[in-house]
């Protein structure tokens, strides 16, 4: 056992850590829950005393599944930490160890396997997401302190209307390379069906500035959801079939909208053994994914409209700690004529949407959101802007929860530039 | 530990009792070595919670530990003898600025960065700068009186302090100094809690003096071929009239490093990097460098680089930054020492250390503050080799006797905690350590107050960095 377990968590990642802390002031759990086991460097020593047996498993369930999963940690870390790697291996030797709660194991058989395997609209979680978006909001914040788990989750279904699925993508597109330069779009499943809208900007403001851009019909989910959820066996599927797909064409990039599914990929080679035919495929594939930010610091913008606001930019955790994608939104939106940005405090520290955490934790999640909510009302902006769908339903939430949705409007970054540059829907 | 004592802290502490074995071992390492497992562990947020518990300690004989930000390196709020971890991480309540008595008082909790800022936004500077000011306490500064780079001019954590609340093993709730910088009155009891490593009393509030911020910084970086020349440039520079107020040193390895970590472009064969930063105002700041260049003239040193401008300044700078993650290797674990040997010494040691390095077969890299000797041999090991950490604890111990050889210190800035106390009476003497043991007896006689912390406990001879 001991040998088993030793080799399944991430043992050998521990010992670089050297316990000085400096991961403590970043971490949003940390910071919201106030205990070191609810810290990076806590996180990191529980799974360390758990492959050295000297805690039993489920002694870390606790502080692992609270973990949001940003990785903030990971940037500040002086000695380079592999944090990620050692959460998911706590992650997936939890998953094995457990007897799923009835809630979790919904949201996971339903939404994770069968849903986003086959692409369609994720039944659960997106309609759960979506409910947040629209009227469930208030109704489920009102009750939160009298609701049972279960009923807040009731809450949450009996609000979700039927989400439109994804739009077709264009079966026939053109194989061969007409422009200078040619990306590959990736549309992402939660991005599609809930901000197709956004996607479709995306393209055209590429496309408007004489980038070609395919949006191959091959492409699937990024596994990024399944994951999280410790399920290993599905993410290399999913990831072996979008490698395969993408690397049929003659691509310069990778292109996506949404940070979190952009770390996903880009973490690709991860999943397999250095050395293998695979994993040099995967690292072709990484080498190419690129966020659409990135693409838009590469294109000189003729701006024909002036956005009046005034912005804050809630970066997406993944996009800047996985990513390391740091200052090209910045420096697009410092771009935007007319927009007065303002810095927020804090603003990297995670939203406290991680994925699905904002379900599975409502409450950590919502204590969470509320030091996010604290920064973003210092600024006092009519316009946050995001870069990840799971960011920007938790920032409406928050803003929500504020009583300031006449006051404060949400939008991602993709909009911003579009209404810009004169691209318009449709 | 005795059920009464849980119940009585349970009764005033509630849900920040802390006793599930999941939160206990999260309390129990630092950042030097061990894993050790506290019956329980308070998350104090005042001087009658604190109080409190102390008096039941006193009543069941429980061992107590103090514990910030656990950032240590040498051990200090490790629960070695199991019993109650204080928690002061949380407590950062009073951080309270008197700019016209150019005063601080904070409570012990309070982050060290944050108290640089908010006399910075009043143009005022708390000068103790140890590296891990971004997280580390001021309950821990005192505790082990930190230093940082600007030691070299502005001294360490005990010259800023003019009075502190204690409580004491007993559970009395002392005030110590006051809000004055001179004060004579009886025997100077802030010094004494001062790096006492949590062994004499518990720190529940602090005044901290500050000194108005000076004006602007310039930075020199200086290239030496060889270590006898960086050593004597290290005395020329302090003896030269101007008092730089951050000098810091990179040996060969730790230069070699960085440049295969970060790819800057710095020449592999040389023997040392010096950064030397002036500070004050601007106009006073060119002269001060030309001065030390003169009298590094001297003694034929001249590759000498000044920053023109902050981005550069912050570049030079970077060299020294990179140090620490360059020398990691995944896998492996860091572990920094803090020799400190007199001045004229830094390159008998640097020479010693590499000596040591081949002999041991380790991979070991030197830097640290030269403006007062204190260098951070920093030794990258796998723990899971017993055969290798047997050899790096003897190489460290040869690096304290040198360093005590030379008429240098064990430590000079990180504390002797249990990393370092069995070599406590080589430097100090036998008579030395009764005499503290005294102090101690007097102080805490049921050695409640962090036991197993600075003195040897019989036999204890070795260094041992694995504790099963
Ligand atoms: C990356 C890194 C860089 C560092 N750089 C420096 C440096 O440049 N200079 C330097 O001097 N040190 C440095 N250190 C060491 C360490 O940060 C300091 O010793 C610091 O003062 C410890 O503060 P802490 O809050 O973490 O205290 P802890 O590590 O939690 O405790 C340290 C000691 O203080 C005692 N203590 C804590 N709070 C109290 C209290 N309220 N009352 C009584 N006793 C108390 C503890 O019992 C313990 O003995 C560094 C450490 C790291 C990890
Ligand atoms: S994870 Fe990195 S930053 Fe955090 S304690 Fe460990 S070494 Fe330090
Ligand atoms: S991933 Fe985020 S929440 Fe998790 S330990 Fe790191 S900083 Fe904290």
């Amino acid at each position: 056992m001991t040998e088993t377990l030793i080799d399944k968590l991430d043992y050998r990642a521990t010992f670089d850590c050297v316990q000085c802390g400096y991961c403590l002031p970043v971490c949003p759990t940390y910071l919201a829950f106030k205990k070191e086991k609810h810290s990076p460097r806590g996180r990191i020593n529980l799974v360390k005393m758990a492959a050295e047996e000297k805690i039993s498993i489920e002694d870390m369930r606790e502080g692992i599944d609270l973990c949001l999963g940003c990785r903030a940690c990971e940037t500040i870390c002086p000695t380079n930490v592999r944090y990620g790697d050692i959460l998911m291996s706590a992650v997936e030797v939890l998953e094995e160890n457990k007897s799923t709660g009835v809630i979790e194991k919904g949201i996971r058989t339903s939404a994770f396997g069968i849903a986003l395997k086959h692409k369609k609209v994720l039944r659960l979680i997106n309609r759960g997401l979506y409910a947040y978006q629209l009227s469930g909001v208030q109704g489920l914040v009102n009750k939160k302190n009298l609701l049972k788990p279960v009923d807040k989750f009731n809450q949450l279904n009996k609000a979700m209307p039927d989400v439109v699925l994804s739009r077709r993508i264009s079966r026939s597109v053109n194989p061969f390379r007409n422009k200078e330069m040619s990306v590959g779009f990736f549309q992402g499943c939660i991005m599609e069906s809930f901000f197709a809208h956004i996607n479709s900007l995306a393209m055209k403001i590429m496309k408007k500035n004489g980038i070609q851009v395919t949006n191959i019909p091959t492409q699937t989910c990024c596994g990024a959801l399944q994951h999280h959820a410790g399920e290993a066996d599905r993410t290399l599927e999913l990831a072996m079939k979008n490698i395969e797909a993408y690397e049929k064409y003659d691509f310069d990039y990778i292109v996506n909208t949404i940070g979190g599914c952009g770390a996903t990929l880009k973490e690709y080679d991860k999943l397999f053994v250095p050395g293998t035919n695979w994993h040099d495929r995967a690292r072709a594939f990484t080498d190419k994914v690129r966020d659409i930010s990135q693409i838009m610091a590469m294109i000189e913008f003729d701006f024909s409209n002036e956005v009046n606001r005034r912005a804050v930019y809630q970066p997406s955790c993944h996009l800047e700690n996985v990513q390391k994608v740091f200052s090209e939104p910045l420096d697009i939106i410092r771009k935007i004529p007319g927009l007065d940005y303002v810095e927020m405090n804090e603003k990297s520290l995670c939203c406290g949407s991680a994925g699905v955490y904002n379900i599975l934790h409502f409450d950590e999640s919502m204590q969470i959101l509320d030091m996010k909510m604290n920064n973003v009302k210092q600024t006092r902006p009519d316009l946050i802007i995001t870069s990840n769908p799971g960011c920007h339903i938790q920032m409406k939430l928050g803003v929500e929860r504020e009583g300031l949705s006449r006051e404060i409007e949400v939008r991602h970054i993709v909009e911003v530039v579009a209404e810009a540059c004169g691209v318009m829907e449709g | 530990m005795n059920n009464n004592a849980m119940e009585k802290l349970k009764n005033f502490m509630g849900d920040r009792l802390l006793t599930e074995i999941d939160e206990r071992v999260s309390y129990g390492y630092d950042g030097s070595f061990g894993q050790y497992l506290p019956d329980c562990v308070v998350q104090v947020l005042s001087t009658e919670e604190v109080q409190q518990t102390v008096c039941i300690a006193n009543e069941y004989e429980i061992p107590l530990y103090a514990r910030g930000a656990s950032t240590s390196l040498s051990g200090g709020p490790l629960p070695v003898h199991g019993g109650i971890v204080l928690d002061f991480s949380q407590w950062h309540s009073k951080l309270e600025i008197y700019p016209e008595d150019l005063i601080i008082k904070a409570s012990p909790g309070v982050i060290t960065g944050d108290i640089h800022k908010l006399a910075e936004s009043y143009n005022l500077m708390y000068p103790p700068d140890p590296s891990s000011s971004s997280i580390c306490t001021i309950g821990g500064n005192l505790a082990e009186n930190a230093g940082g780079p600007r030691g070299v001019k502005y001294g360490v954590t005990k010259d800023y302090v003019i009075g502190l609340e204690i409580v004491t093993a007993d559970g009395k709730v002392l005030k110590t100094g006051g809000n004055t910088v001179k004060n004579v009155t009886g025997y100077d009891l802030t010094k004494l809690i001062i790096g006492s490593e949590g062994t004499l009393a518990i720190i529940t509030e602090a005044t901290l003096r500050l000194i108005p911020k000076p004006l602007d910084t310039r930075t020199a970086m200086i290239i030496f071929d060889d270590l006898y020349t960086a050593g004597q440039s290290i005395s020329k520079i302090l003896t030269s009239g101007v008092r730089p107020s951050k000098m810091e040193i990179l040996d060969r390895n730790a230069i070699n490093k960085v440049v295969d970590y970060a790819g800057l472009d710095l020449p592999r064969e040389a023997a040392a990097i010096l950064l030397v930063e002036v500070d004050g105002d601007p106009d006073v700041l060119s002269k001060e460098l030309d001065i030390v260049q003169e009298a590094l003239k001297k003694i034929g040193v001249d590759d000498i680089q000044i920053a023109s401008d902050k981005e550069e300044e912050a570049r030079l700078w970077q060299v020294r930054k990179l140090v620490s993650p360059a020398i990691v290797t995944s896998g492996y674990t860091k572990i920094s020492e803090d020799a400190t040997v007199p001045l004229s010494k830094i390159p008998d040691m640097f020479r010693k250390i590499d000596e040591i390095k081949r002999k041991y077969n380790l991979n070991i890299v030197v830097f640290g503050h030269a403006g007062d000797g204190n260098l951070h041999p920093t030794i990258n090991t796998n723990m899971r080799d017993s055969d290798e950490v047997g050899r790096v604890e003897d190489a460290v111990e040869e690096i304290f006797k040198y360093a005590i050889e030379l008429g240098g210190t064990l430590s000079g800035e990180h504390g002797i905690g249990t990393m370092k106390k069995a070599f406590l009476a080589n430097e100090i003497s036998d008579d030395g350590v009764l005499f503290q043991k005294a102090i101690k007896k007097a102080l805490d006689p049921k050695n409640i107050l962090n036991p197993g912390k600075i003195f040897p406990e019989p036999g204890e001879k070795r260094l041992v960095l694995q504790n099963d």
